[in-house]
């Protein structure tokens, strides 16, 4: 049985059709890649399955836990445990990382029907989960990712992973911009919460993260629309030929 | 990327009217008759057992009142006040001058505990806020008195004073804001009915954040309090105001005055959380707030501190001010003001840099939203002999939706070569893209609306004492509801 269902999903934004009949299911604790040239839609894609507006769905379905997900607004879509780790985690100047955390947390409790966290164990919490990023005190004290280097960007994006244990992780492009040595670091921390409860859907542009987190799947995303699918081998096989066999906007 | 106007009207289709302190109280009230001549101001001071010298300064204060007229500079705009129409003394009948907390009308204890303001004293957080409740035009209570007087620090009503420390009173009343300041400040020497007066003796470090709660209860009443702290030297004290009214569909009138004086080395820090019924959503109703706030660093060394956060009213006047007349001495103003639906706020602060080395700091967070205007004005002056003086002046403006605006009007006037000053000023919009990584993290558009604005505040906000610090924080986000999303 899936987690999420996509069926012939395509979308439009303004004139301009980006995704055209995109079909795809992930069951529970499964890790699928989803690899493209740039311009292929994967954005859009994550973007869509987070509830972003300025995305219209045209025809298709996605549903994920058997609901409608494209019925939820973006919020809803979070606490229902849709997790987006994003390309360029937006600066939220002023509120530094543990109040947004708190924030997020108690949301997530209180959609539940749940009473808030009490402040100092979800305290202790949050600074286990961050020491396993190599995240000290000091990074959750400063603004959501005001003036963090693209490695400490990323890291936070997977420390709100590992704090709101969402069921569908969405990574998009999570290796862009790191060096090697952040690379591993975030690969790391999403290697540890791989779990029969979570699945992910890994957006990339590159094999490289793939030799880190290893997928049970592997998708091409081109011109709108997936072109090949199979097992982690496949990403290996791209690396070494390009997405010059999947058309033109490869080139971009 | 900035926000869409779908998110902006989903924001003003939200439920606006959150105002939860709107309610009235139901209590026999003594009024003077409507309107404003010679014999209302008889009336008031001959209730208050007022000395002639005071009635006399109110009087002369009055007739210089009719020869001036209404400010109109600043960026607001209102229906004319009729100041025939409104009461200037209206007080709750039963109680004329309680003694003690005892004899205090039960409905006015239950108003304030409404409020979130015991005034039973042991139900005051564990003694470190004593507080003055002013109700429409008399202080009502004021809590831990006879600690304090135990220490030295007198906190009671101005009328009070004026009966028990009529030399302090005479001395420094009118000292920092005169009696022909300007229109609404000469209209409050003429009719100004209570407020708080504080005296904090030299050297001492008040251990109590001292607060005063202004309530306006009664309908077409103008509300005219004034404020008198005195701090001696190597004094400090930490003042906390709190205001309320009810909701009501007429405009009322707000027309204070706080004035301050530091002496040398000492320190005042007064906090403000304005919450005046901002009327509703189509601009009906609400607080004219037109306060004239000013505090003199007389002192060397002295150093007074103001720290607003402005959410409420339905038009707001007002520039808390320093003047820095001692040697070294520091003025600091910290402010946010949130305006939104038809809102209207023209505020911002003046530094008068008069001694030598004498610095200030100016911080002013504007947030405007709806079809609100929110307007910075300030002046930062500097006199010949004010060698070295320094200013920084930071005013920042967000936006929220595309129908509201924000103005910054920085006046800088410098007399001295050797001062330095410094402004900057930014204007954004909460973005689409913040607003969707708050909400993909769980957060409903209110929250993160009400998120994003904290820190964008923050700078002020940590300026607050913890007690009023919570308390703002929440009313942001109430304050905002319904105009943002």
């Amino acid at each position: 049985m899936s987690i999420l269902s996509i069926r012939n999903l395509h979308v439009s934004v303004g004139n301009s059709e980006i995704l055209n009949g995109i079909s795809l299911e992930i069951g529970p604790g499964e890790i699928h890649a989803i690899m493209g040239p740039n311009g292929s839609g994967k954005s859009t894609l994550s973007y869509v399955l987070a509830g972003r507006d300025g995305y219209e769905v045209t025809a298709g379905s996605i549903d994920f836990k058997n609901k409608n997900l494209l019925e939820l607004e973006a919020d809803e879509r979070a606490n229902e445990g849709v997790f987006l780790a994003f390309q360029y985690p937006v600066e939220v100047p002023g509120v530094t990382g543990m109040t947004f955390l708190r924030e997020a947390y108690n949301a997530n409790l209180r959609y539940h029907g749940r009473e808030d966290a009490d402040a100092m164990q979800f305290l202790k919490l949050v600074r286990s989960k961050a020491k396993k990023l190599n995240m000290g005190d000091d990074m959750l004290k400063r603004p959501v990712n005001a003036g963090f280097s693209g490695g400490e960007k990323k890291r936070n994006e997977i420390l709100q992973m590992a704090v709101l244990e969402p069921e569908l992780a969405i990574l998009d492009e999570t290796d862009s911009g790191l060096d090697i040595d952040a690379l591993k670091l975030v690969a790391d921390g999403v290697n540890g919460l791989r779990s029969p409860q979570r699945s992910m859907l890994i957006i990339t542009h590159y094999q490289r993260l793939l030799n880190y987190i290893e997928p049970d799947y592997v998708h091409v995303l081109a011109q709108g629309k997936i072109q090949r699918s199979g097992g982690k081998e496949l990403a290996l096989e791209l690396e070494l030929k390009g997405y010059a066999e999947f058309g033109s906007e490869a080139g971009k | 990327m900035p926000i869409d106007s779908k998110t902006a009207n989903q924001v003003q289709n939200l439920e606006v009217d959150k105002y939860k302190y709107g309610f009235v109280t139901d209590i026999e009230m003594e009024t003077a008759p409507k309107g404003l001549n010679e014999n209302i101001i008889r009336f008031i001071s001959a209730k208050k057992e007022e000395p002639k010298w005071l009635l006399e300064w109110r009087l002369k204060a009055y007739n210089h009142w009719l020869t001036m007229e209404e400010p109109n500079w600043a960026k607001v705009g209102y229906d004319p006040i009729d100041y025939q129409e409104l009461y200037y003394y209206a007080a709750p009948k039963a109680l004329d001058r309680p003694k003690s907390l005892d004899e205090v009308d039960p409905e006015l204890l239950k108003t304030y505990e409404k409020l979130g303001i015991p005034l039973k004293e042991q139900e005051l957080l564990s003694g470190v806020v004593a507080v003055d409740a002013v109700f429409d035009s008399v202080s009502v209570a004021t809590t831990y008195k006879a600690k304090l007087t135990e220490m030295g620090v007198i906190f009671c009503s101005i009328s009070e004073a004026v009966r028990e420390y009529p030399e302090l009173v005479k001395k420094y009343l009118g000292s920092v804001v005169p009696y022909s300041d300007n229109y609404f400040a000469t209209l409050n020497s003429a009719v100004f009915t209570d407020g708080s007066f504080v005296y904090v003796p030299k050297g001492l470090r008040c251990p109590m954040e001292l607060s005063t709660y202004f309530r306006i209860n009664a309908e077409n009443t103008g509300q005219f309090e004034r404020t008198l702290i005195i701090v001696d030297e190597g004094a400090y004290v930490s003042y906390l105001e709190g205001c309320t009214a009810p909701q009501r569909d007429e405009n009322q009138l707000h027309a204070a005055i706080v004035e301050l004086i530091a002496l040398d080395d000492s320190e005042i820090k007064y906090s403000t959380v304005q919450n005046w019924y901002p009327g509703d959503e189509n601009g009906t109703g609400g607080i004219y707030n037109f306060v004239t706030k000013r505090g003199a660093c007389r002192g060397k060394n002295s150093k007074i501190s103001w720290t607003q956060v402005e959410t409420g009213s339905a038009v707001t006047w007002k520039y808390p001010s320093c003047l820095l007349q001692g040697d070294n001495s520091v003025g600091e103003f910290y402010s946010v003001a949130i305006t939104n639906n038809a809102q209207q706020a023209d505020t911002g602060t003046k530094m008068i840099h008069i001694g030598k080395n004498t610095r200030s700091t100016i911080i002013s967070k504007g947030i405007s939203a709806g079809r609100a205007d929110n307007t910075y004005r300030g002046l930062v002056k500097v006199m010949p002999k004010a060698n070295g003086a320094r200013n920084y002046t930071q005013c920042d403006s967000l936006l929220i939706g595309n129908k509201c605006g924000a103005h910054t009007v920085p006046y800088i006037e410098t007399r001295n070569p050797s001062a330095r000053i410094e402004h900057e000023a930014t204007t954004s919009k909460i973005s689409d893209d913040q607003m969707f990584y708050c909400k993909q993290r769980g957060l409903s558009p209110e929250d993160a609306v009400s998120l994003i604005v904290n820190g964008f505040c923050k700078e002020v906000m940590k300026e607050l004492p913890m007690e009023f610090a919570v308390e703002a924080q929440k009313l942001i986000g109430i304050s905002l509801e319904g105009s943002v999303g």
